[in-house]
């Protein structure tokens, strides 16, 4: 069995999807941050694999950009996490409906 | 064949860890498991001949953003473990159902449909590996994407200053609270 493309891009789309769904059930706002991650990871085999078919280091540059901001991402968003939840221990998603003006 | 075996393990060792990072009931359990995930990606990288790549996956994502996860866990002593049962509306788990089988058909029929797709616009060279994968993206990254690449620095600081603003300590955010109530 030869892996083509197509095999990379499963997995790119089952890495997507569980992150998703990790996004949708969880409620720890850093187990949700992770599951961004996983998300992006996903979108980022896809890009490499395409990167290598078409034989085109475009598909490797975005990638690079998407690492940035991913680290940009996860910093802002744990700085947030630690402002909420120093005057809420153990808040979750939900309790930040009392954020909404 | 070593192909083959190679996807197969790093398969199944992204996907393990990607089902443990949205199964574990304790966020460093979470944490460790995603490690585990980025180090089969970079496999994976390396499988795809994006050798710069991969090594950036492991020392930014595993190396700087996980460490960084983990700070943040145990500054906060949020690692105790949650109750998966509890944290879940019902609502939510029908979504995340309907999300997840509804994704699944359309990457999954778009992989089919699209199956020898885009011929692609001018290549830039290729995607060597070794050495010249390295050049390659050098060249990509300080010519074509050179205006995006200046960007991701300001984005950077912006970052950086973002954390630092809602990072500092409570007192002050409390001060500064009282006294411009609708601007914090």
């Amino acid at each position: 069995m030869e892996i083509t493309t197509g095999w990379y891009l499963v997995l790119g789309a089952l890495l997507f999807v569980i992150g998703g769904t990790g996004l949708l059930i969880r409620r720890n706002p850093l187990v949700m941050l992770m599951c961004v991650e996983l998300m992006l990871n996903g979108v980022n085999l896809s890009f490499v694999a395409f990167a290598r078919q078409l034989d085109d280091i475009g598909g490797q540059t975005v990638v690079f950009f998407v690492l940035v901001v991913a680290a940009a991402e996860v910093v802002v968003g744990l700085g947030l996490v630690v402002a909420i939840l120093r005057r809420q221990p153990g808040a979750t998603a939900d309790d930040l409906s009392a954020l909404r003006g | 064949m070593v192909d083959t075996l190679v996807f197969i393990v790093a398969a199944a060792i992204c996907l393990t860890g990607a089902l443990g990072v949205i199964l574990a009931r304790n966020p460093v359990h979470s944490a460790l498991m995603l490690v585990m995930t980025l180090f089969g990606i970079a496999v994976q990288f390396v499988a795809q001949e994006a050798h710069f790549l991969a090594a950036v996956q492991v020392i930014v994502y595993a190396g700087a953003i996980v460490v960084l996860f983990l700070f943040v866990i145990m500054l906060l002593g949020v690692d105790r473990a949650q109750n998966l049962e509890l944290s879940i509306l019902p609502i939510q788990r029908w979504a995340a159902l309907v999300f997840a089988a509804g994704s699944l058909v359309i990457l999954g029929a778009l992989i089919v449909v699209v199956n020898e797709p885009v011929t692609g616009a001018e290549a830039m060279g290729g995607t060597a590996s070794g050495d010249e994968n390295v050049r390659l993206l050098a060249r990509s990254l300080f010519s074509d994407h050179v205006y995006a690449f200046e960007l991701t620095s300001l984005l950077l600081v912006i970052a950086v200053i973002g954390a630092v603003v809602l990072a500092r300590k409570p007192k002050d955010i409390q001060s500064a609270t009282i006294e411009e109530p609708g601007n914090n």
